[in-house]
């Protein structure tokens, strides 16, 4: 009953027509961002924090519009997954297997408005999941004491390594910048400052939205010019939009199967939103069998990965918001966002703020009625955002970073930085490193030393004390595993090539 | 190859400086069993462990972009330096339909379109931040304002 005397508070939070309004044109800017190639919804979201924060919103009209974003740009991504097989971000890459073909065969408003109904059905019922999960999550999680915390960590780490990346060294190399970089700055408990090299500007440290926006969005734009923007050329047309009930009728189970699979992949930290649609899709590629046709443009083949990808988002919210540890890229914003707006999430979270946690459940459930309905009769218009060419989105997309930035601290020295972490980002990727641990390593950095320092003052330096309770040794033994097993089951886990024509 | 162990022996290096610069930090007296240093010093280890293993044991090579379009990429950075240093005393409207249409150009070699891209966006997003948003952005350069 408890939860629902919550949710109703969440709802007479979100359900004002302010904050309605600012759900529907956040998801209609979502969808946007989700769907220009090349502004997947981490860039999305990371380069509209600087400008949600300067417009003084409070704190949950600020979280009602950027969750609002969030999901709309998970909705967006499919659309130029389906029509131009191009992948928004890491988790649409299984939407574009089945969803690109499909398209080809001249069935793609079909596919689009099947997608999207998968998508309603993955995120809203991870949203559900999330409502009885993360109130359950946060009373164990009362439990936990810095030295589980600092495991914890540690375990987030260890599987967003192992699964994101090819190389789990690079991966590490990848945290290790990241959580020296978070080093940076005044030092909490004896206030002198470390490994500033007496550069006055780096004693308040280095701010983690800029970091994201050099690492995202700025690197972007060097691959741009890299490629001239060749990538961009318009894939298929989109004819008339009809609802293929018979579609959506004959998907019913998969999409049901492909978000329980697709929540409990988002829940595990560190594996996220791309794990949770390439298990979905694999499970129901496995249970079709040879005769299912997936990679030819069948139903199946659509339904699934967004209903997975779309329920993961959802998933990977609970240990965010409960341990304060996000799952993906994606959710590693939102907590930037959370942080910038001074909400520390963790199990206190529940009990000290709950308007702030049930009006955004409650707006996540409002945010995707909306999008279904926005998505099904609007999506011709959406389609039109993708003829946007690349010459003239990503200088825009780069002037609204340089103003986002700019309005936070008017110093040029953090544009400067902006700069620096574009071309790190850039030769990252070209290296194959992953880009998402940097981002977490940044954002968990200061916690995680903190909850070492303060492990070590309760056991008074005895190191064997981050090994003392059952859970500690638990998250300690699946880092491990976390970090080492993908290493023997990579052939396994391989992900699909992406289709060329 | 070479790119990994080239990347990986800068890295190396730098996180040998970085201990070095964390072994060099402050203690004050009131400090913790742990200190201000032992977690720099172990995130260092982990970055020179890693480093080395790329330097010995490299992925293959990316696909690098030739000469012209790193040259492409060069411009683009210092475009983007000149941006952030101009931003200030300038105004906003001036440098960004520069740099709008530099860039742009960058991406797609065709003058017009460079040049309409930026004095479009100038506009379009000065009009935006302004009066939409409320931004507090400086439209012309302080000198001339006055």
């Amino acid at each position: 009953m408890d939860i629902l005397q919550n949710l109703a508070m969440g709802f007479s939070i979100a359900l004002s027509p302010y904050t309605l309004m600012l759900a529907v044109v956040g998801c209609f800017f979502g969808t946007i961002i989700g769907a220009l190639p090349g502004l997947g919804p981490s860039n999305g979201v990371a380069i509209l924090i600087p400008i949600t924060f300067t417009l003084g919103l409070d704190a949950t009209s600020a979280l009602v519009l950027m969750t609002a974003v969030y999901y709309g740009a998970m909705y967006g991504g499919r659309i130029s997954s389906i029509l131009l097989n191009i992948p928004g971000d890491e988790p649409a890459l299984m939407t574009t297997l089945d969803g690109y073909p499909m398209a080809k065969a001249g069935r793609a408003g079909d596919a689009l408005v099947l997608s999207g109904v998968a998508s309603f059905v993955g995120a809203f019922l991870a949203t559900i999941g999330l409502l009885f999960l993360a109130p359950m999550l946060a009373n164990v999680a009362f439990l936990f004491g810095p030295a589980e915390y600092f495991a914890l960590y540690l375990l987030a780490f260890c599987t967003l390594g192992g699964m994101a990346s090819n190389n789990q060294a690079k991966s590490a190399l990848a945290a290790a910048i990241g959580l020296g970089i978070a080093m940076i700055g005044i030092d909490n408990s004896s206030g002198l400052p470390r490994l500033t090299g007496g550069n006055l500007h780096l004693f308040d440290g280095i701010d983690f939205l800029v970091a994201i926006v050099g690492l995202f969005a700025i690197a972007e734009v060097f691959f741009f010019i890299e490629s001239h923007g060749r990538n961009t050329s318009i894939g298929v047309k989109l004819g008339k939009v009809k609802v293929p009930w018979r579609d959506i009728y004959a998907t019913r189970w998969t999409m049901l199967r492909a978000s329980g699979v697709g929540f409990v992949a988002g829940i595990l930290p560190g594996a996220g939103a791309s794990l949770g649609s390439f298990m979905a899709y694999m499970t129901e590629k496995s249970i079709a069998g040879k005769k299912g046709g997936f990679g030819t443009g069948v139903a199946k083949g659509v339904a699934a990965p967004e209903a997975g990808n779309n329920a993961a988002a959802g998933g990977a919210l609970v240990p965010m918001l409960t341990l304060g540890v996000p799952g993906s890229g994606t959710t590693a914003v939102l907590l930037a966002l959370l942080m910038t707006l001074n909400i520390t999430p963790g199990p206190t979270l529940f009990t000290d703020r709950p308007e702030v946690v049930w009006g955004l459940i409650a707006s996540l459930l409002i945010a995707n009625v909306v999008l279904l309905l926005m998505n099904v009769p609007m999506v011709k218009i959406f389609v039109r955002v993708l003829m946007v060419p690349p010459w003239v989105l990503l200088p825009g997309v780069t002037m609204i970073s340089f103003v986002g930035i700019y309005s936070l601290s008017g110093s040029y020295f953090d544009l400067l930085l902006m700069i620096g972490f574009g071309v790190l980002g850039y030769i990252l990727r070209k290296l194959d490193i992953p880009t998402v641990p940097v981002i977490l390593g940044i954002l968990l950095g200061g916690n995680m030393e903190n909850a070492l320092r303060r492990a070590m003052v309760i056991a008074d330096g005895d190191f064997l004390y981050l090994f003392s309770s059952p859970v500690s040794i638990g998250l300690w033994i699946a880092a491990i595993a976390g970090f080492i097993a993908p290493m023997f089951l990579r052939n396994l886990l391989r992900k699909p090539q992406r289709i060329t024509d | 190859m070479a790119s990994d162990r080239i990347f990986g022996l800068v890295m190396a290096i730098v996180a040998l400086a970085y201990i070095a610069s964390a072994t060099q930090i402050q203690t004050s007296f009131l400090s913790d069993p742990v200190g201000p240093k032992t977690f720099p010093v172990m995130i260092g280890s982990v970055a020179a462990l890693a480093a080395l293993f790329m330097v010995f044991k490299p992925d293959p090579e990316p696909e690098w972009p030739g000469l012209r379009t790193v040259g492409a990429l060069l411009v683009a950075v210092v475009v983007l330096v000149a941006y952030a240093y101009a931003l200030k005393p300038l105004g906003f409207p001036l440098p960004t339909a520069l740099a709008a249409g530099l860039l742009s150009y960058q991406i797609s070699p065709k003058p017009a379109n460079a040049a309409i891209t930026g004095a479009g966006l100038s506009v379009g997003l000065f009009l935006l931040f302004k009066y939409a948003l409320d931004l507090g952005l400086v439209p012309f350069p302080s000198g001339l304002a006055g």
